[in-house]
């Protein structure tokens, strides 16, 4: 089980929640305009980070509001969670990306 | 015969058979030949093959084989079969949706029947049947659509109703008035098991004795490209090595690859788990998998139910998943075969798939000349093992997917033509 912290709810068990992939993805302002490869990077193209990642979640069975969260996809570790709208917090480097090799040892 | 340093034509193999195994037992099995070499990587190649589970494996045999590549590696970070063909539930089939995929699968299951003949290794191939129930009006509906398009495609199907699937699965649950009842099934009678490890350990003997350098513990930290921005080569833990082409193969980490390689994919990296119990006296002798539920059932030589999970919703490198999808598996598992309730798990597991958006996998060119990428299997890339390869091999060696691969170009995330088999995938991604 992971704790999800909720930022109006608090941490909750991650079965309480749906996911929502990588955060911070804007929406083409005018879908229209957009050319195929536009579209089709809005549509499907995430990042798909091993290590300190910015993704959304939703308190599905609880609040039913969006947020944002920054967990490591290799350690699970929680390293922030914020609401949407807000920017993406500094933490210092500790989100960095630490080199492979040694976190694999 | 002894491995030489840097040889690369082929090398002869002693063939396994019964001979080999009673004389063998006369010398307290002291003689029994190296299965395949363990090289020092050479400066350069013509092929290089990330990642040595069963596709990457069968991928190089194939380009070795047909299609007269001599000078291939295969790079793989940790050891052969150590990731997710190691880890999956073993279940093959081919009764998916579109024609695209059946015939792909169902190529793949063809292969399946030559294959412990064609690389004399036994991989315990079993065609015991798989049977997957439908477990509500609306997906039995969809079902018997899914019947009818396999039917269309030559390929074997039948639709069972519970008191057939009874007769087949005694320990099976058909009360009407229980949570997920069974409304009825399709059985492929072709379809079964094989035993993982015996698959990865088969080909890379098989793709040694074609004198293909496998080189384990060797992780892929960067590519390189020509000005002109065709691949030249990999950078590795064991330093630079040039290649003409690369196919990636990584289960687990094509969207880091990708990453890598400077440009995106549309897969997410997700947490798949499974379980085995304790051993017990033979009791079902089919694969059973419901959909709906996310559970599904076989029994191992050994004696060990084989159960398989759902996958995790957010998006994970940990190789582990969270406890409720185990939790969801066992409480479908008790009340559809009453006779599991008192048994005892030996161990659980998790693996990371690659999902695609339609749930159906990417075997294509890139955006970079001469590098290639067959990924996105998701939950069910195991079955697909010896097809996946044979259609990379061809890929990478023409510079251009045959009819089977092209449909799941990436293109078609932009052209819109998905192949979208959520439904036959057999686990919700």
């Amino acid at each position: 089980m992971q704790l999800i912290p909720c930022p109006w709810c608090g941490p909750r068990d991650d079965a309480e929640f749906h996911y929502g992939t990588e955060a911070h993805v804007a929406r083409p302002a005018d879908p229209t305009a957009c050319s195929d490869t536009e579209w089709e990077a809005y549509l499907y193209l995430r990042r798909n980070t091993k290590g300190p990642f910015a993704e959304r979640w939703v308190h599905t069975n609880g609040c039913r509001r969006w947020f944002n969260v920054i967990r490591d996809t290799y350690t699970h570790e929680v390293l922030a969670s914020y609401k949407p709208g807000e920017p993406r917090p500094d933490l210092k480097g500790r989100d960095a990306p630490q080199p492979a090799a040694e976190k694999d040892a | 015969m002894a491995a030489s340093d840097g040889r690369s034509g082929p090398t002869t193999k002693q063939r396994y058979s019964l001979f080999a195994l009673a004389r063998n037992a006369l010398r307290y099995h002291e003689g029994w030949q190296q299965a395949w070499r363990s090289p020092e990587p050479k400066k350069a190649y013509d092929v290089v093959i990330v990642g040595g589970g069963g596709h990457g494996l069968t991928t190089a045999y194939y380009l070795a084989k047909l299609h007269g590549v001599r000078n291939i590696a295969v790079l793989e970070k940790g050891w052969i079969g150590g990731g997710n063909t190691g880890r999956n539930t073993t279940i093959i089939r081919s009764g998916y949706l579109w024609d695209e995929s059946i015939k792909l699968y169902d190529h793949a299951l063809k292969l399946w029947e030559g294959m412990s003949q064609e690389i004399n290794f036994n991989v315990m191939f079993s065609q015991r049947g798989v049977i997957n129930l439908a477990h509500s009006e609306h997906e039995w509906r969809e079902m018997r659509r899914r019947y009818e398009a396999i039917r269309l495609n030559g390929v074997d199907i039948e639709l069972v109703l519970p008191d057939q699937i009874k007769k087949l699965v005694p320990i099976i649950n058909i009360d009407p008035d229980i949570r997920y009842p069974v409304k009825g099934g399709i059985l492929q009678k072709r379809g079964g098991t094989a035993r993982h490890d015996a698959v990865a350990w088969g080909y890379a003997r098989a793709a040694d004795e074609l004198g293909v350098d496998i080189i384990q513990n060797c992780e892929v930290t960067g590519f390189e490209r020509a000005p002109e921005g065709h691949i030249i080569g990999v950078q590795t833990t064991r330093g630079f090595i040039a290649a003409n082409k690369v196919g990636c193969v990584p289960a687990g980490h094509s969207g880091m690859l990708a990453e890598m390689a400077g440009f995106m994919l549309p897969v997410q990296a997700r947490p798949l788990q499974a379980l085995v119990s304790e051993p017990i006296k033979p009791c079902i002798d089919k694969v059973v998998m419901s959909n709906a539920v996310h559970m599904y059932i076989s029994q191992s030589d050994k004696g060990e139910l084989v159960l398989g999970a759902g996958t995790d919703a957010y998006n994970s490198y940990a190789q582990r998943g969270s406890p409720n999808h185990p939790e969801h598996l066992m409480a479908a598992t008790v009340e559809l075969y009453p006779i599991t309730s008192r048994l005892r798990m030996l161990r659980q597991w998790g693996g990371t798939v690659d999902t695609c958006p339609d749930a159906s996998p990417i075997i294509s060119k890139t955006p970079v000349p001469g590098l290639y990428f067959n990924c996105g299997w998701g939950t069910g890339g195991f079955k697909a093992t010896p097809g996946s390869g044979h259609v990379f091999a061809d890929l990478i060696a023409h510079d251009r997917p045959n009819a089977l691969a092209a449909p799941f170009s990436l293109d078609r995330f932009r052209t819109g033509y998905l192949v979208d088999e959520h439904g036959a995938a057999g686990v919700a991604h």
